[in-house]
Parts: structure tokens; C-alpha cells; sequence
């Protein structure tokens, strides 16, 4: 039993790596939808607006705890069966994701900051500008975020396809290592 | 022996693919599925990428190309004025201004805003003729605007932008953008169409019933002898957490004078702001008027009764003004829902509207050239 357990801690990834990840995905999914959402309307802009702050900002926060946990962890490794070329691709995808997530928020952060627009969290609560008044500056960020956020689409669409073909077509037990559960050991 | 051995060989392999075992690595090479099960998978996974791309694209109205969006608004306002690069799409041509506002703290029983706490907060704002022509020629019976942000102690921000019409004549955003497309110059006679307009009031009532209003209010002869109307509801929340629903008003202190019909020049109405303040500041009273109960909040195109409570919450100076060209004020987004703690949007559906298609403009405008203002600072320095 010991031994079955401390083989599926080895498959998995640790339980604090797999609750960010799907807190994550549950957050940027959702940011994602908010952010689509409202360029397109006007009657929900400002309610989606009012979501899409402070939920950057709680994305920006916690990819910092979860890339600082993350080197405090064990990684399990990848599936034998992956060749090095995949892993490759793995790998930089995930490198790829972590950027995106860590970027995004903070170019969001930046543009309303150059454009001096009050960053109104909740409330009185606001953030202080982090780059200079600049409207030509705001405006390359406003198109960069815009930019980024289409690839943080695509990029999770890959993401979702290639653990589909993995769990589907494949079957190396790629999904056991994320799942939300406990893998069964046996 | 055997078979059970066998069946246990292709249970395990079986389960490797579905729930996945420390044994996952070692079992590579699952039992291979048939051409049709492969197919089934594939196509399984293919039409779940398909419904994540399309629900995202359907959230974006790629798939309702009549739907009213904020570029959509603005690409109208473009169609109607034309590009004028680094200016508004609306309330294009202006000049900006600097003063104060002094709460006399009538408005914390209103609101816990901090704006309303006693003090004086600094004010930067701008006035402006309403229309998408930077170069356009003053004339009374023009709309006039008057945008302003204050800026409150601890970083908190109000801005508002008001007009001098005491109703607006659009209760929506469709309504806007449908007299928007009615008043589209004809290609051939460069005019609007009368027809078009004409259709669109007959099927508006409440926008014909709105400039009957505005037609009672003659409008004044400049820009610092007249009101401007906040015109949409805000909820005001106070400090015990109540809530009212307001709209508020700048009274001028310079007494009126009725604006004469003909114009008397380009830059009338500009140039007489611009001669008024170097005489002396000018001064308006911020006055909310209460609702009561019942009272619409959510259609900018009625007044709300006779009789209604007016606090009059403090004193709007403008002492300086100077041309686009030097002041901030000409990168500041007057979105009407920059909001304190404090006071909040009421369920007046332009408000949101206002909001995405101001930004829209914004943004647009942030990023191109900015082209030489019409009131230049050797005009305001004259």
C-alpha cells in the first residue's frame, strides 16, 4: 500500500500544483469569456469591466504563488511513451502559458496606468500606476493585450486538444497527472 | 489458468487508457483501436475544439454582425464625420479648462463620496460642441458639452460628461445609433435625408417628446452662461449605506443671455469662454435633484415632476482654460462611470453604453497622430 501511494505521488502532481491549476483554468476561462464578452457589448460592458480587474489582478496573483510553488515541488514525469521532440513541445507550452498568464494581467494593469484611468479593484480600492502617462503608449498595450489574449485562446485550445488526444487517442495516462482527484494507486 | 491471465492482461490495459495507473507509463502501447473507434475519437475531439472556438467566437458576435457593439459605433460615427485623426468621434472640437470644487458637505447625507466630505478637490475639464467635425463652426443652437474629472485626495477619481440639453433624446443605445444612420449624409446631395429623419421620429415618440422639452429651454449665448444637465440617474449610496437615485445639474452664476440665431462667427461660442474666464472664474452650483419613489431611472428622455428635492452640494470654479494642445485634459476619457466609492450607475441602459463606446473612441483616438486643435494656444492666449 505504502509503496502504491508513494508511486501515485511520483505520477501526480502535488495537491497544491493540481488545486491552482484548476482554480486557474476556472478563472482564466472565465476571464476569457468576460473578456470577449465585453468588447463586443455595451449593455454588459461595465458589469463584465467591473469582474475584469480585480479577476486579472487575482490571475496575476495567483500565477506568482503558483510558479513559486511550483519550484518548491516534485514534478512527475512525463509519460514514458512521450518522445523528445513532444516533451519539447510540452515544455513550451507550459512555458508559453505561464508568460501569457503572468503578462497579460500586468500589460492590463500598465495600459490603464498610462492611460491614467483609476484602476478600481472594489470600492475605494484602487492601483497605483506602474508606467507614465503616455495615450500613444496605452494605445500599443491596448492592441498587445488584445493580441495576447487571442494566443492565451489558442494556446488553451491546443492545450485542451492535445490532452484530449492524449486521454482519447493515446492513452498514456497524460490526464491522471492534473486530474482534480486522487489517482488510484494500484 | 491462461484465460483468466489473458483477461486480466487486457483488463489492465484497458483501465491504463481510462483511469490511468502508476502503471500508465509502462503501457505505451495500449490495445490499438479499430479504424472506427479511431475515427469516432478523433472526430469526438474535433467537434469538442469546434464548440470551445465557437462559443468563444458567439461571445464575441462574430455570428451576429447586426448586433450593436462599441466599434461597431464607433465605425458609424466615423461613417457620419468622417476620420479626423487624434479627435473624438463625438464632441470633437473643445477647449479645456482648470479650477476646483468646493463641497459644502450637504451631499454626505446623499452619498459617502469623498468629494462630498468638506474641502476643496482640484477639477480639470472640457468644454466642447457636440458633433464628430473638429473644425466645425460655432452656433448656438449647437450642443454644447462639458466634461469634467475630479480628482479626489485619496486617489479616487469622479469624472462626468454633460450636456446643455435638459433631457437627452435618446432613451438607448439603438436609438442613438438609428438617428445616427437617419442623419448619414446623402452621397449625392451631401445632406441628410428629411425623409429619414422624419421616419425616425415617427416611430421615436419619446425623442419627439423629448425635443419639445429641449425646444422650451432656449439655449444660452455661451458657454459659461448655462446649465448642464448630468441627464442619466445615479445611485448615491451614504455612509449608513442608504440608497437614492439622483441626477445632478451645474447652475450657472453668470445670468443667462439667449444666444442669437445667426452665427456671428467661427469661433463665437469659444472665444466668448475664453474672454469670460480671463475676466473673471467662472462658477456653476452642482445641484442633485432626489427621486422619489416610482420616478424613472432608467430613461434619460423624461424629466422627473415638479417639486422634486434639489441639495445643492457645493461650487463648481473654472479659473484657467487652455487650448487641447497643451492640457491633459484632451487624454482624458470622460467615461461617465469613472465613479468614487460611493455612487454607483442606475439601470439607465445608455450608462454601460456610454461607458464601452466613449472607451472605444478612446482608444482609437489614443493611438493616432494628433492633428493641430482648431482653438490653438495663441487662440486662448489672445
Amino acid at each position: 500500500m505504502s509503496a502504491g501511494a508513494s508511486t501515485t505521488e511520483r505520477q501526480q502532481f502535488t495537491g497544491s500544483m493540481r488545486f491552482l491549476h484548476w482554480l486557474m483554468a476556472a478563472m482564466v476561462l472565465a476571464m476569457l469569456g468576460i473578456g470577449i464578452t465585453m468588447v463586443a457589448s455595451l449593455g454588459d460592458y461595465h458589469r463584465m469591466v467591473s469582474i475584469h480587474r480585480p479577476l486579472g489582478i487575482a490571475i496575476l496573483i495567483a500565477v506568482v504563488i503558483r510558479f513559486v510553488n511550483r519550484q518548491f515541488s516534485t514534478l512527475p514525469p512525463f509519460p514514458a511513451g512521450m518522445t523528445s521532440q513532444e516533451r519539447v513541445v510540452a515544455h513550451a507550452s507550459e512555458v508559453l502559458l505561464y508568460t501569457l498568464l503572468f503578462v497579460l494581467p500586468l500589460i492590463g494593469w500598465g495600459m490603464l496606468s498610462a492611460a491614467r484611468y483609476p484602476i478600481v479593484l472594489f470600492g475605494s480600492l484602487h492601483l497605483f500606476p506602474i508606467l507614465p502617462h503616455s495615450v500613444m503608449l496605452y494605445a500599443a498595450l491596448r492592441k498587445m493585450h488584445t493580441f495576447l489574449a487571442y494566443l492565451l485562446f489558442l494556446v488553451f485550445v491546443a492545450h485542451f486538444g492535445a490532452i484530449l488526444f492524449h486521454t482519447l487517442i493515446v492513452r498514456d495516462g497524460m490526464f491522471s497527472r492534473m486530474a482534480p482527484w486522487r489517482a488510484r494507486a494500484r | 489458468m491462461a484465460p483468466l491471465g489473458a483477461n486480466q492482461e487486457a483488463k489492465t490495459t484497458n483501465g491504463s487508457g481510462e483511469s490511468l495507473s502508476e502503471t500508465a507509463p509502462m503501457e505505451k502501447h495500449s490495445a490499438p483501436l479499430s479504424a472506427g473507434n479511431m475515427f469516432a475519437r478523433l472526430a469526438a475531439i474535433g467537434v469538442l475544439l469546434l464548440v470551445v472556438v465557437g462559443a468563444f467566437l458567439y461571445l464575441g458576435g462574430w455570428f451576429s454582425p447586426q448586433k450593436l457593439t462599441p466599434a461597431r459605433f464607433a465605425d458609424e460615427f466615423e461613417r457620419v464625420n468622417g476620420i479626423h485623426s487624434g479627435f473624438r468621434r463625438n464632441h470633437a472640437k473643445g477647449v479645456c479648462v482648470r479650477g476646483f470644487f468646493d463641497s459644502n458637505e450637504q451631499g454626505a447625507r446623499l452619498s459617502k463620496a469623498v468629494v462630498f466630505h468638506t474641502g476643496r478637490v482640484p477639477v480639470i475639464g472640457r468644454f466642447s460642441l457636440g458633433g464628430g467635425d473638429p473644425h466645425a463652426t460655432d452656433d448656438p443652437s449647437t450642443v454644447r458639452g462639458l466634461g469634467l474629472q475630479f480628482s479626489l485626495p485619496d486617489g479616487e477619481q469622479w469624472r462626468t460628461a454633460m450636456i446643455n440639453l435638459p433631457v437627452f433624446p435618446f432613451k438607448d443605445p439603438q436609438a442613438f445609433y438609428d438617428n445616427l444612420v437617419a442623419s448619414q449624409p446623402d452621397p449625392n446631395t451631401h445632406q441628410p435625408d428629411p425623409a429619414k429623419g422624419a421616419a425616425f421620429l415617427a416611430s421615436h415618440p419619446e425623442t419627439a417628446r423629448a425635443l419639445a422639452i429641449i425646444k422650451s429651454h432656449a439655449p444660452s449665448s455661451g458657454f459659461d452662461n448655462t446649465a448642464y444637465y448630468g441627464l442619466n440617474a445615479f445611485r448615491f449610496v451614504n455612509a449608513d449605506g442608504a440608497s437614492t437615485y439622483v441626477r445632478w445639474t451645474l447652475a450657472p452664476m453668470q445670468p443667462y443671455e439667449a444666444g442669437t440665431g445667426a452665427s456671428q462667427g467661427k469661433e463665437l461660442l469659444f472665444d466668448g469662454l475664453i474672454a469670460s474666464i480671463q475676466r473673471q472664474p467662472l462658477q456653476w452650483h452642482l445641484v442633485m435633484t432626489v427621486a422619489q419613489a416610482g420616478d424613472p431611472t432608467d430613461n434619460a428622455t423624461v424629466q422627473w415632476p415638479e417639486g422634486r428635492e434639489q441639495v445643492d452640494v457645493g461650487t463648481l470654479t473654472l479659473d484657467s482654460v487652455e487650448s487641447e494642445e497643451t492640457s491633459p485634459a484632451r487624454d482624458i476619457n470622460f467615461d461617465p462611470l469613472v465613479l468614487p466609492a460611493g455612487m454607483a450607475p442606475s439601470n439607465d441602459p445608455l450608462l454601460s453604453a456610454r461607458s464601452a463606446i466613449y472607451s472605444q473612441s478612446f482608444t482609437r483616438r489614443a493611438g493616432e497622430t494628433k492633428e493641430p486643435s482648431e482653438i490653438t494656444s495663441s487662440e486662448v492666449r489672445r
